[in-house]
């Protein structure tokens, strides 16, 4: 298995308290590096939490979140201040609720992915503000990756529109080719295919599997859609109450009769009375 | 009110916006009754009473039930109308929000080189029109009145209008400025074009200074420590007498030279070397073009900024601060260039308005200020620069206006001063602004990069920012 010989994150005994509830608890799986790993549960069960924590958002009351590197160089996210999670671990991500820059176009979003790469070339601001070459031609690449992944994502002819006009299903795509300009190593993607009707979702699964394909990014994502699970991923993770229930191929996560109960909400002996009852 | 009125199914709509229905009449009346009662409620401890003097120089009270009765009616009315167009819009179906049309679009493309023009040529227009230099002494030293606040307007709004974070005490800044060019110039001697950069950095270190504890704070929180900042800075300059003369202020700082020549009537002075005769009023011409070019640094500056990185940032900052981290933005540090550049530019323009008292004391640098620099950036519309200019003009322009509306007092007879409801209409166009512009005088945004077409953003898009 590609997630334990080779994986580009793992979560080890994570643990995240709010007060009185531990909403993960003693959490440890894997990513594989260039898999579609998916991360599902019932609502409530931790897993935005979950990524919170990965992306510097929480910082985990106890556990280890290792980021590996091609090179072999390790990085331990849980100790890297919020905003170099992006930058020095590549690790990028997206909102359960979409968080576009509403007021700025859709080109705007995208060149904003690439802050640190501009900061560095316009000289912390001093060469930009002079206006020397290096910085427009760094500005120019920026723009040209932009305009890649407008065209991968169907939205080129509404580069100059403000991001906030779009329609839903277009918005959640931004937020994942905003994401991917950032030139992550594991991108996260919490429900993103919440909202979209069968169309959307299907182009969802074209994108995800083309930014797996052409650009070796490992993916990440949180899904309610068993569709979308069962189709693309590779590997599974079930949460339930803040603990992992099952971890394995979409095959094995499929019949495992705990996922079964803790979707169905009855106890694991009830699980075969209650499958013939809603005729599974 | 209007808004409670049901949605009216959509074939009764089509009907609806050819005229009132009933109930919506009813409910208009309704409402403009209400109005009208809060007003006589109003206006009895307010208007319905006088105090004067009679004979014997005891106060009376003179009641004025005429008065109120007009102020009740005119609110009924006004209340009514708007009620009834309130309704009617309510039921018409939407209209499809219309793009800023390319009319008004083309008109901001000759509005911009048009102010240009007229603020360049505004001394030589102002002593045309006033027969000689003398006379126009006035009106240039309104000149540098307005732009001064256009320049103070301009640097809070890289705080405010772009990177979104609320600062009630941007005067602080601007003392800031001003203190270091009076102290600078008169312990040590040095020359206004040694001391405005140091000014400013002065400025834009105390930026810093007062950005680190607030960063963490959002919104009404950062608003109320701004504000207190401010005012610790003018309690430091009462209580500190020893550096700062106390409220006594500073005076005899060295007045503005032209590059090393000073403005007077001696030899080599300014006028005789030029070989023409002398006028104070070449000081302020001079004062005029100066502070008409550190305006358009500040203009130029931010436009420039607004296309590199940390100007998206900032703009980014305050449309989403969570989104920004999760791409990499170290938001600290952004919150920071946002609040040092801004108070850099204050200090700039403070250092500026010293030289031009020759005094300042910490009377100058007053809450009010700040809160006509914020209104200036509110007023113009969050971000827009061409915006902030016309604000400010309105601002710091009307009040004089009003100053020199004498034929008033032929009409309202000798005793009417315009200038004593210069707050009353203050206060009315900031409730008309609220009502029918309320993202500012230029409500839409300009987009900092453009692919293929230039299209301006609707302000109901474009976040306030949130701390
Ligand atoms: N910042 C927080 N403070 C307190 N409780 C939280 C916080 N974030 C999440 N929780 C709690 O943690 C649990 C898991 O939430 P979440 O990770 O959002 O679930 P989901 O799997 O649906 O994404 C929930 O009970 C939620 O109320
Ligand atoms: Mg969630």
């Amino acid at each position: 298995m590609r997630w334990q010989d080779d994986p580009v994150l793992e979560v080890e005994h994570l643990k995240m308290r709010f007060g009185g509830l531990v909403a993960v608890n003693d959490l440890s799986f894997s990513v594989g590096r260039g898999d579609i790993t998916a991360l599902i549960g019932p609502n409530g069960a931790g897993k935005t939490t979950v990524f919170n924590c990965i992306t510097g958002f929480y910082r985990p009351s106890e556990g280890m979140l290792s980021l590996r590197h091609g090179d072999g160089s390790t990085l331990l996210l849980e100790r890297l201040p919020g905003h170099s999670i992006s930058w020095k671990a590549k690790v990028a991500r997206t909102f359960q609720n979409i968080r576009l820059f509403t007021g700025m176009t859709v080109l705007e979003n995208l060149l904003v992915a690439r802050h640190n790469p501009l900061m560095l070339a316009s000289g912390f601001t001093v060469f930009g503000l002079l206006g020397l070459p290096g910085f427009r031609d760094a500005e120019r690449q920026a723009v040209e990756q932009a305009k890649f992944w407008l065209e991968k994502i169907n939205l080129i002819d509404r580069a100059d529109d403000p991001a906030g006009d779009l329609p839903y299903g277009a918005q959640r795509r931004l937020e994942i080719a905003r994401a991917m300009c950032t030139d992550p190593i594991l991108l996260c993607l919490d429900e993103p295919a919440a909202g979209l009707n069968p169309r959307e979702s299907h182009e969802l699964n074209e994108l995800l599997l083309s930014i797996r394909q052409d650009h070796g990014t490992s993916i990440l994502l949180i899904e309610h859609d068993m569709s979308v699970v069962m189709g693309i991923s590779d590997h599974v993770v079930v949460l339930d109450y803040g603990t992992k229930i099952a971890d394995g191929t979409p095959e094995e996560v499929r019949n495992d009769q705990s996922v079964i109960a803790a979707y169905l909400g009855v106890e694991d002996e009830e699980v075969e009375h209650v499958e013939a009852e809603v005729g599974l | 009110m209007a808004l409670n009125t049901p949605h009216a199914p959509a074939i009764a709509t089509a009907e609806a916006t050819s005229s009132a229905t009933g109930a919506q009449i009813a409910a208009a009346l309704r409402e403009a009754g209400i109005a009208a009662l809060l007003t006589l409620g109003l206006s009895i401890p307010i208007l319905a009473f006088k105090t004067e003097q009679n004979q014997a120089n005891a106060l009376y009270l003179q009641p004025r039930w005429g008065v109120v009765a007009v102020a009740c009616a005119l609110i009924f009315a006004l209340r009514f109308v708007l009620c009834l167009r309130a309704a009617r819009r309510a039921a018409a179906p939407p209209r499809l929000k219309a793009p800023a049309s390319p009319a008004l679009q083309k008109l901001f493309g000759i509005a911009v080189p048009l102010f240009l023009g007229v603020a360049v040529a505004y001394p030589v227009l102002a002593t045309l029109a006033s027969g000689g230099l003398g006379g126009a002494r006035y009106w240039v030293d309104l000149g540098i009145l307005i732009l001064t606040y256009v320049m103070l307007g301009w640097g809070l709004n890289i705080v405010v209008g772009l990177a979104g974070l609320l600062d009630l005490g941007y005067v602080a800044f601007y003392a800031v400025g001003a203190y270091s060019y009076a102290l600078l110039s008169t312990t040590f001697g040095w020359s206004f074009w040694l001391c405005l950069p140091l000014a400013g950095i002065l400025a834009a270190f105390w930026g810093i200074i007062l950005g680190f504890p607030v960063l963490r704070l959002r919104g009404d929180y950062l608003a109320i420590v701004t504000l207190a900042f401010g005012e610790i800075i003018r309690l430091v300059l009462i209580n500190w007498v020893d550096l700062t003369n106390g409220g006594a202020g500073i005076s005899s700082i060295p007045r503005v030279t032209f590059f090393g020549v000073p403005f007077d009537s001696s030899e080599g002075g300014f006028a005789s070397l030029f070989g023409i005769p002398f006028s104070p009023m070449h000081r302020m011409i001079f004062l005029y073009y100066l502070i008409l070019m550190l305006a358009l640094i500040t203009n130029l500056v931010t436009i420039r900024l607004r296309r590199l990185p940390v100007g998206r940032a900032w703009e980014a900052l305050r449309e989403d601060e969570i989104a920004c981290r999760s791409l990499g933005i170290n938001t600290r540090n952004t919150k920071l260039t946002a609040f040092a550049i801004g108070a850099m530019f204050g200090g700039f323009a403070g250092s500026f308005f010293a030289v031009r008292q020759g005094f300042v004391s910490p009377e100058s640098f007053n809450f009010l200020e700040s809160a006509i620099i914020l209104s200036i950036v509110v007023l113009g519309g969050m971000g827009s620069q061409v915006g902030v200019a016309i604000a400010a003009v309105l601002m710091v322009g009307a009040p004089e206006l009003l100053r020199n509306l004498d034929f008033l007092k032929q009409v309202f007879g000798a005793g009417f001063d315009p200038n004593e409801y210069r707050l009353l209409i203050f206060g009315l166009a900031m409730v008309a602004m609220m009502v029918w512009r309320p993202r500012g005088l230029v409500g839409h945004r300009e987009p900092s990069i453009v692919l293929t077409e230039r299209k301006a953003i609707s302000g109901s898009l474009v976040k306030e920012g949130h701390g």
